[in-house]
C-alpha cells in the first residue's frame, strides 16, 4: 500500500482487518477486505446500499455471530489480537466494542437505567458508583444539561437525536475503546445531526471510531479516514481528505461526484 | 339504484344488528344466572359446607378446592410455559426438534379436555400413585393450560423488538441478561394476561378433573397436595345430573361463584397489563 499523508498517519491501527471474507448463506457479502483502523480516529465507510459497509462494521464486534447462517474467513484484530480466536468471548468482546445503531433503540426504561443497564451487568452495583457512571457519560455524550432533571423519566420520552445521544451515552457506559455507529444519523434532523457531529469530534480524542454513512458530507466533515465499499469489496481507503479531492480509482471518483450509486 | 348514502347505512346497520347479536347469549346468561343465583349468595352458602347430600348448605370446600387448583395450575403450567417459550423463541434455531416441539403444541392443544382427564388418571393418579389428589389434578389442568401459555407468551416474545436485543448483546449482555433484563420485562404484561386466560378457562374445566381431584362431597378442606377436594364445576356437574332434589337456586348460586372467580382472575389480568404498561411509559 502506498504511503498514506495526513495528520494521524502516525496512529498505531487500534483495529485491523486481513483479507476478510464473509459468507451468508452462499452469497459472498464480504470479499477480501483489509482495512486499518488507527486509534483516536474516525474512519468513516461509504458505499451504496447492499455494498457490505455494514456487514462490515458487524464484524468488528461480531454482531453477525447472532445472525444465522454467517460464516467468516481472514482476520479481525483488535491490539493486534484477532477477536475471532477460539478463546474470545463475544460478550467480552464487544464491552470493548460498543455499537450504535441506525435507529435510536434506547430500552423502555427510565433514563438513568438505560445508561447504567451496561455498568449493571458487568457487576457494578454501588449506588455511588453507578451515579458517577451515570453522569459522566451523559456529559460526555453533551445530553446531561438536558436531562439532569428528569433522569428517573422514561427515556422514550425523549427526541430522536435526544435519544441517539442516550444510546452513546449508554454506550460510553461500558468504558469501550472502539465505537461503532451504524448511519447513527440517518433518523435525525439536521440540527440533531449537527449536534452528533460535533459529538462525535468531541469523543475521537478518547476512543476510535468507525463510522458507516450514506451522506457523504458527513463522511468527509467528521473523518479522518475513508474506506470506499461497492459489491462486498473494499475499492478504495485513504485519507479522508485525499478520498474527496483526488481519489486513485475511478469507481471512488464517480461515486463521489454522484454518477452512480 | 341505491344511493351511496343509504349503502353506507345499510351496511353500518347490519353490523350494528350483528354485533347486537353476538352480545346477547353472553349478557342473557350472566343476567339469567343473576336473576336466579343471587338469591342463594348467603353468608352460610359461601362459608358452610354442604349438608343432607348437597341439598342444602353451602360450597365452602368447593370454592376452596377450586382456588387451591387453580394455584397449582399456575405452579405447574406458568414456569413450563414460560420457560419453554424463552427456550423456542430466544435461544433454539429453527431444526427438527424445535419444529416437533411446535408440532406438539399445536395438538396438544386440540386435544380434547377429557382426553386430558383420562390421561391425567393414568399419569399421575395410577402410574405415579399421587392418587386422586389436588396435586394430580393440578398437573393435568397445568398440561391443559400448557399450549395456551407457550404459544400467547410465544407471541409476547415475538412482539419484542429486536433491536432491543441487538443493543443489549452490543453493550456485552449475554442471552440471558438480555432475556432476564430487557425481552421478558418488555413481554411479562402480555405473557401474564394471556395467561391468566389460560388458566381461568381451566379453572371451569370438569373433565379434566372428575377422575383426578374432585370428589362429590368432603367437608374437609385439603391441607396437603395429596388432599383430594370438591371443586365448583364438578360440584355443578354433580349437582345437576348426579344427585335428586337439589334446588335450582343452589345450582346456579355455585355457577354464579364459579363465574365470579374466572371473571375476577380476567379483572387482574386487565389491570396487571394496564399498570405495567403505564409504568413504562411514565
Amino acid at each position: 500500500m502506498k504511503m498514506l499523508k495526513g495528520g494521524y498517519m502516525g496512529n498505531k491501527n487500534k483495529m485491523e482487518t486481513r483479507n476478510l471474507n464473509l459468507y451468508y448463506k452462499g452469497f459472498q457479502a464480504l470479499i477480501n477486505v483489509s482495512l486499518p483502523i488507527k486509534e483516536n480516529t474516525v474512519t468513516a465507510l461509504i458505499g451504496p446500499s447492499g455494498c457490505g459497509k455494514s456487514t462490515f462494521l458487524r464484524t468488528l464486534n461480531r454482531m453477525n455471530d447472532v445472525i444465522d447462517g454467517t460464516r467468516i474467513e481472514g482476520e479481525v484484530l483488535l491490539d493486534n489480537d484477532s477477536i475471532y480466536d477460539v478463546g474470545v468471548d463475544p460478550v467480552v468482546l464487544r464491552k470493548k466494542v460498543g455499537m450504535v445503531f441506525q435507529r435510536p433503540n434506547p430500552f423502555p426504561m427510565s433514563i438513568y437505567d438505560n445508561i447504567a443497564y451496561g455498568p449493571r451487568i458487568h457487576g457494578h452495583k454501588k449506588k455511588d458508583t453507578l451515579n458517577e457512571i451515570v453522569e459522566n457519560s451523559l456529559r460526555a455524550a453533551a445530553l446531561w444539561d438536558e436531562v439532569k432533571d428528569r433522569l428517573h423519566k422514561s427515556a422514550l420520552g425523549l427526541s430522536g437525536g435526544q435519544q441517539q445521544r442516550l444510546v452513546i451515552a449508554r454506550v460510553l457506559a461500558v468504558d469501550p475503546q472502539v465505537i461503532l455507529m451504524d448511519e447513527p444519523a440517518s433518523a435525525l434532523d439536521p440540527i440533531s445531526t449537527a449536534k452528533l457531529e460535533d459529538l462525535i469530534h468531541q469523543l475521537k480524542s478518547n476512543y476510535t471510531i468507525v463510522i458507516v454513512t450514506h451522506n457523504m458530507q458527513q463522511a468527509a466533515r467528521v473523518s479522518d479516514f475513508t474506506g470506499f465499499f461497492l459489491n462486498g469489496e473494499m475499492i478504495e481507503y485513504d485519507v479522508t481528505n485525499t478520498i474527496f479531492t483526488a481519489p486513485r480509482i475511478k469507481r471512488t471518483e464517480d461515486y463521489i461526484t454522484g454518477r452512480f450509486g | 339504484m341505491m344511493s351511496k348514502r343509504l349503502k353506507e347505512k345499510a351496511g353500518f346497520g347490519a353490523l350494528a344488528v350483528l354485533t347486537f347479536m353476538a352480545v346477547v347469549p353472553v349478557v342473557s346468561i350472566i343476567g339469567y344466572l343473576i336473576w336466579i343465583g343471587w338469591p342463594a349468595l348467603t353468608w352460610e352458602f359461601l362459608t358452610q359446607p354442604p349438608r343432607k347430600f348437597l341439598t342444602e348448605g353451602g360450597i365452602f370446600p368447593a370454592i376452596i378446592g377450586t382456588m387451591a387448583l387453580t394455584v397449582g395450575t399456575i405452579l405447574v403450567a406458568l414456569p413450563l410455559g414460560i420457560g419453554t417459550a424463552i427456550y423456542l423463541v430466544e435461544y433454539s434455531r429453527e431444526n427438527f426438534f424445535t419444529k416437533l416441539i411446535r408440532i406438539a403444541i399445536i395438538n396438544l392443544a386440540g386435544v380434547p379436555s377429557v382426553v386430558y382427564g383420562l390421561f391425567g388418571m393414568g399419569m399421575f393418579v395410577l402410574t405415579l400413585g399421587l392418587g386422586r389428589s389436588l396435586a394430580a389434578g393440578a398437573l393435568t389442568l397445568g398440561i391443559l393450560t400448557l399450549p395456551i401459555i407457550i404459544s400467547t407468551a410465544e407471541e409476547a416474545l415475538l412482539a419484542v423488538p429486536d433491536s432491543y436485543r441487538y443493543a443489549s448483546l452490543a453493550l456485552g449482555a449475554t442471552r440471558w441478561q438480555t432475556v432476564r433484563r430487557v425481552v421478558l420485562p418488555v413481554a411479562l404484561p402480555s405473557i401474564l394476561t394471556g395467561a391468566i386466560l389460560g388458566i381461568g378457562r381451566a379453572a371451569g374445566e370438569t373433565a379434566p378433573i372428575m377422575f383426578t381431584a374432585a370428589v362429590v362431597y368432603t367437608p374437609r378442606l385439603p391441607d396437603s397436595v395429596y388432599d383430594q377436594v370438591m371443586a365448583l364445576p364438578y360440584h355443578l356437574y354433580a349437582i345437576s345430573t348426579e344427585v335428586p332434589n337439589v334446588s335450582q337456586q343452589m345450582a346456579f348460586g355455585a355457577a354464579l361463584v364459579l363465574l365470579a372467580i374466572v371473571g375476577a382472575m380476567n379483572l387482574v389480568a386487565v389491570v396487571i397489563r394496564t399498570k405495567m404498561r403505564l409504568k413504562r411509559m411514565r
